[in-house]
């Protein structure tokens, strides 16, 4: 497939305003303002298929659909643009490559569910996008695709940025919201969800950046073209997040029938494994999701073909790992960032996590004591399942699954009283206790 | 009345470990930091001036260095919310110092991706030039070492953060020549964020 979203990113000045309108900018909004009421464009949205690319795949225009119409309140967008999950960083590729397709996707969500403000919830890391951001909005607004009565048809529309300031949990859709609304990033109870009870009380969606990027794109050429694209129900182009010792990493864009495999090893992607070493494991979707092995591979790259094959698509951020990784000293790693990145306000999750680093540290330190494994699993049952989030969940995913496939990994550094594992980009030390 | 008599109801039942937020030297924002933040707060409904906290300990930030208790008083009273409504936000997020910090924040993403791709070597080598611990300040003032979870740009491993430019691709090797450009040149010396084809 070609890149659709991406396809100009790396051409010169491809962020600003005259760049995106020379290859058909802002006429998707025109469009859905002239010729579609928002009803209809819900109904383009539901029939192309798009599926939340924020990490759950839900289908975007139901969630549209569920905004409480029949309310007095004003309605809300909130646009997801937290990326904080490890291994994920494509939306950060459009807000700064091509702004434009963001901002008039949030236009046009806004006219769907009848709202009149956008509010993108950018992360505090995110400051050098933020000003791209900023400008390309104001460029809109200067030539009247955002502001009032908008190409004429009497449409209001404002779009704001909103730094984050470092915390991952502000990607969680109702804690952004309570970030948004001048607190701490914590989540709220569901139900109600954001569509009825989201901003300041009112209907709000909440949609990533690439969810609402899309948007454009079918309004443009069509539900039948986009849910054409790529397998049923897994339908339009997909931006693939790529990190770890592979050769090439970065962002690729592709339909969803691609592979793992392709992915990480096809010429116009990855290209293999760096220094001629071995695949020992991929995390295909951010930090959060089950760890495949090598035989997972010849899964599709889609919501469905990475679920069938035992893990999920998420954010689509895959974390490639070759046979120098430790996976006692990844897990450690990665509940490094759950303890450090729990908003504390579930037991469970907040002292559970600090409890997973604990035990993981002590083992990776050749501290460890067989019954430690059994501890392992026991804290994590009480995590999973049972926290206000999904992220208790994520938390314990990369201990369970590391458990499950490379037990005999643990066991070893229980057995030497060490990592024998050597890498040459690990600390040459244990770095201090933190 | 108590229903239990045996417990010592005297002046140290009370004591909290807890410490309050340094107040710090007087604080009010500078004529140009108000207007810009009475500029964010009409972003939000009349009645939701909170929403506009976090830009306001930004400006706050970038006008002090750090975040006071007389700067959360003073934005409280601006936003018409309590001061322990500011320093709540304070002390959750992680950009904002409640200390002063160095010159230059070095925040070096140690996640997944950056860690395989050599920062923890990175971070070892920092602590080394400058004799310091992550957390630290160096004797000078410059620099701030901070570890810092996934920063969003892991193709570019290992990422650095200096205050609120980048720096990518950080080998552990330059990291003596990255410190010294940075005291010579500032953050001019940052090559910044790679997708940005224009400086090429
Ligand atoms: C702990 C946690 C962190 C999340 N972080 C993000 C994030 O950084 N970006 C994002 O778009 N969605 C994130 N999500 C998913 C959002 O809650 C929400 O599902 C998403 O923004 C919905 O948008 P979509 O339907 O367009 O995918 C996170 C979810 C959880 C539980
Ligand atoms: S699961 Fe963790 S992150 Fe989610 S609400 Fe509970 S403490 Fe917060
Ligand atoms: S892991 Fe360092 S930027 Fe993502």
């Amino acid at each position: 497939m070609e890149p659709i979203i991406t396809k100009h990113v790396r051409e010169p000045n491809s962020f600003t305003l005259d760049f995106y309108l020379r290859h058909g900018g802002y006429e998707s909004l025109k469009k859905a303002l002239a010729s579609h009421t928002p009803d209809q464009i819900i109904e383009m949205v539901k029939a192309s298929g798009l599926r939340g690319r924020g990490g759950a795949g839900f289908p975007t225009g139901m969630k549209w659909q569920f905004v409480d119409k029949k309310s007095d309140k004003p309605r809300y967008i909130a646009c997801n643009a937290d990326e904080s999950e490890p291994g994920t960083f494509k939306d950060h590729v459009i807000m700064e490559r091509n702004p434009h397709l963001l901002i008039e996707g949030c236009a046009i969500a806004c006219y769907a569910i009848g709202a009149r403000i956008a509010y993108i919830y950018i992360r505090g890391e995110f400051f050098h996008v933020q000003h791209v951001l900023e400008q390309a909005i104001a460029d809109a607004r200067t030539r009247g695709f955002l502001g009032t009565n908008v190409f004429g048809s009497g449409f209001d529309c404002e779009v704001y940025v909103h730094r984050g300031a470092g915390a991952y949990e502000a990607g969680e859709e109702t804690a952004l919201l309570e970030s948004l609304e001048g607190k701490r990033a914590q989540p709220r109870n569901k139900p109600p969800f954001p569509a009825v009870v989201g901003l300041y009380g009112c209907p709000t969606a909440v949609n990533n950046v690439e969810t609402l990027a899309n948007v454009p794109l079918i309004v443009q050429h069509g539900p039948e073209w986009f849910a054409a694209i790529g397998p049923e129900k897994n339908g339009g182009p997909k931006l693939y997040s790529i990190s770890g010792h592979v050769k090439r990493p970065g962002v690729y864009e592709a339909s969803m029938d691609v592979t793992l495999k392709e992915l990480i090893y096809g010429e116009q992607y990855c290209q293999g494994m760096r220094d001629g070493r071995t695949l020992k494991a991929v995390i295909p979707g951010g930090s959060s999701v089950p760890i495949l092995l090598p035989e997972h591979l010849d899964a599709q790259a889609s919501f469905d073909g990475v679920l069938k094959a035992g893990s999920m698509l998420g954010s689509a951020g895959a974390i490639v790992l070759d046979d120098t990784t430790c996976m006692v000293w990844l897990a450690e790693n990665l509940l490094h960032f759950y303890r450090h990145e729990s908003c504390g306000k579930c037991t469970p999750c907040r002292e559970g996590t600090d409890w997973l680093h604990k035990i993981l540290r002590r083992i990776e330190h050749g501290e460890g004591q067989m019954r430690d494994l059994d501890l392992l699993a026991s804290i994590g049952a009480q995590i999973g399942g049972k926290t206000l989030c999904a992220f208790g969940d994520a938390a314990v995913t990369p201990v369970l699954t590391t458990l499950k496939h490379f037990r005999h990994e643990y066991e070893a550094h229980i057995r030497d009283g060490r990592c024998s594992q050597v890498a040459d980009w690990r600390a040459r030390q244990p770095i201090g206790a933190h | 009345m108590s229903f239990h008599p045996k417990m010592a109801y005297d002046a140290t039942f009370h004591k909290s470990s807890r410490t309050l937020a340094d107040p710090g030297p007087a604080f009010v924002f500078t004529p140009e930091n108000r207007a810009r933040l009475d500029a964010i707060v009409l972003r939000y409904p009349a009645d939701r001036k909170r929403s506009a906290v976090l830009p306001a300990l930004y400006l706050a930030q970038s006008q002090q260095g750090y975040i006071t208790g007389n700067a959360m008083v003073h934005i409280a009273g601006i936003l018409e919310i309590t001061p322990a409504d500011v320093e709540d936000v304070v002390t959750y997020y992680t950009m904002f110092y409640t200390k002063p910090v160095g010159r230059f924040v070095l925040s070096v993403c140690r996640t997944l991706s950056c860690a395989v791709n050599g920062a923890e070597r990175v971070v070892e080598e920092i602590c080394a030039k400058l004799d310091i611990a992550p957390g630290q300040t160096d004797a000078t003032g410059t620099f701030t070492l901070i570890e810092a979870e996934c920063l969003g740009a892991c193709d570019r491993a290992p990422v650095i953060m200096v205050n609120d430019a980048w720096q990518e691709l950080q080998r552990p090797e330059d990291v003596g020549a990255l410190l010294d450009a940075l005291r010579a040149h500032g953050e001019a010396a940052l090559t910044g964020c790679h997708h940005v084809v224009e400086k090429k």
